[in-house]
């Protein structure tokens, strides 16, 4: 086996992958070296080589089914969609829970006016009850920031997927090629599978009257 | 020392709920002078402008955090003499330290009751 001009070309390659990204390197690139280094083993090849080109091919065929598994995983809508969709979610979360605290705390303060002209007894009760109102009102500070970290986990695992659809980029084209997406947003709310989906987000949502107007247009 | 009822206290948070939750415990508790900021930067503008006796700081903002505002005040010759109580839900032993280690004079946290926020200005302050 010419063992020496093997090493060399794949030396050669090596290098400039390694030159190219670094210690990170694209599959598709870990799949071409393989598949090189196959090409050059043919020809004078011995039994203990012909194991090792087997173990390489299966590992090419491994890496070709992995990139495809995960192309069929869609990451790009992943990121596209659903990360986002999430995000949204948990802000308008954020933002009603926000708006409800204020609310409430609007009715205590109307509450603590009232407080003023009664008796010192009443006035003591009140006192200790909107004491315990604003003390409770504290959830919407514990739970705002611990949606924020979730909101910026997503964020993170966001970018993260990124760099895989870049990696995955040809691959997940070939998926789409193959698989064209339904338009998907407009058949579900035609099929009335967006009531699984829970409370639409405001700026999508009907406001009272609206509806109402929607239901007299039957009459 | 009988506490100054008058003595105006700075709140700094940036979640508007809570600037309100603490304006109202505060008020409960007798203060009527208090002034609000929405993080560390904001309350250190205010801190070179307004004379202020007490400073109540949440940890977690953006851009200057709480603990960067604590290191911020006592290294301020002209403010470092102000008491400061952090009030934060971040209560790892190595938060604790690092804000003793910037000088805070009490530390709260997150959840809280109207009655520790009290013992803790009492520490600080005095009775009222």
């Amino acid at each position: 086996m010419p063992e020496g001009r093997v090493d060399a070309a794949l030396r050669q390659r090596l290098e400039e992958l390694e030159s190219k990204h670094g210690d990170t390197v694209r599959t598709a690139d870990i799949a071409e070296v393989v598949e090189s280094m196959m090409a050059t083993l043919k020809g004078d090849v011995s039994g203990a080589d012909l194991a090792i080109y087997a173990e390489l091919e299966s590992l090419a065929r491994y890496i070709q089914q992995a990139k495809i598994e995960i192309a069929h995983l869609r990451p790009d809508q992943v990121k596209e969609q659903y990360l986002p969709a999430a995000a949204d979610q948990l802000d308008a979360i954020v933002e009603a829970t926000a708006e409800a605290t204020h609310t409430i705390m609007d009715a205590t303060e109307t509450i603590e006016g009232v407080m003023e002209n009664l008796d010192g007894k009443n006035s003591r009760k009140l006192m200790d009850a909107t004491t315990r109102i604003y003390e409770a009102c504290g959830f919407q500070d514990i739970t705002g920031q611990r949606i924020t970290k979730v909101v910026k986990t997503l964020k993170d695992i966001e970018e993260r997927i990124d760099a895989l659809v870049a990696a995955f980029g040809s691959e997940i084209e070939k998926v789409k090629a193959e698989q064209p997406e339904p338009e998907e947003k407009e058949e579900k709310k035609d099929s009335g599978e967006v009531l699984i989906h829970g409370p639409q987000l405001a700026e999508d949502a009907k406001s009272q009257a609206e509806v109402d107007a929607l239901l007299a247009s039957f009459d | 020392m009988a506490v100054d009822m008058n003595m105006s206290i700075l709140v700094v948070d940036d979640y508007k709920t809570m600037l309100r939750i603490l304006r109202n415990l505060l008020r409960q508790l007798n203060f009527s002078n208090i002034e609000e900021a929405s993080d560390g930067a904001d309350a250190l503008k205010m801190l070179r402008k307004t004379s202020i006796d007490l400073i109540i700081s949440d940890w977690n903002m953006e851009p200057m955090t709480g603990i960067e505002l604590l290191h911020e005040v006592r290294s301020d010759d002209k403010l470092k003499h102000i008491p400061f109580i952090m009030i934060t839900a971040e209560s790892k032993s190595e938060n604790v330290i690092a804000a003793k280690e910037a000088g805070v004079s009490n530390y709260i946290v997150k959840p809280f009751n109207a009655e520790t926020l009290k013992s803790k200005i009492v520490t600080v302050l005095g009775d009222f």
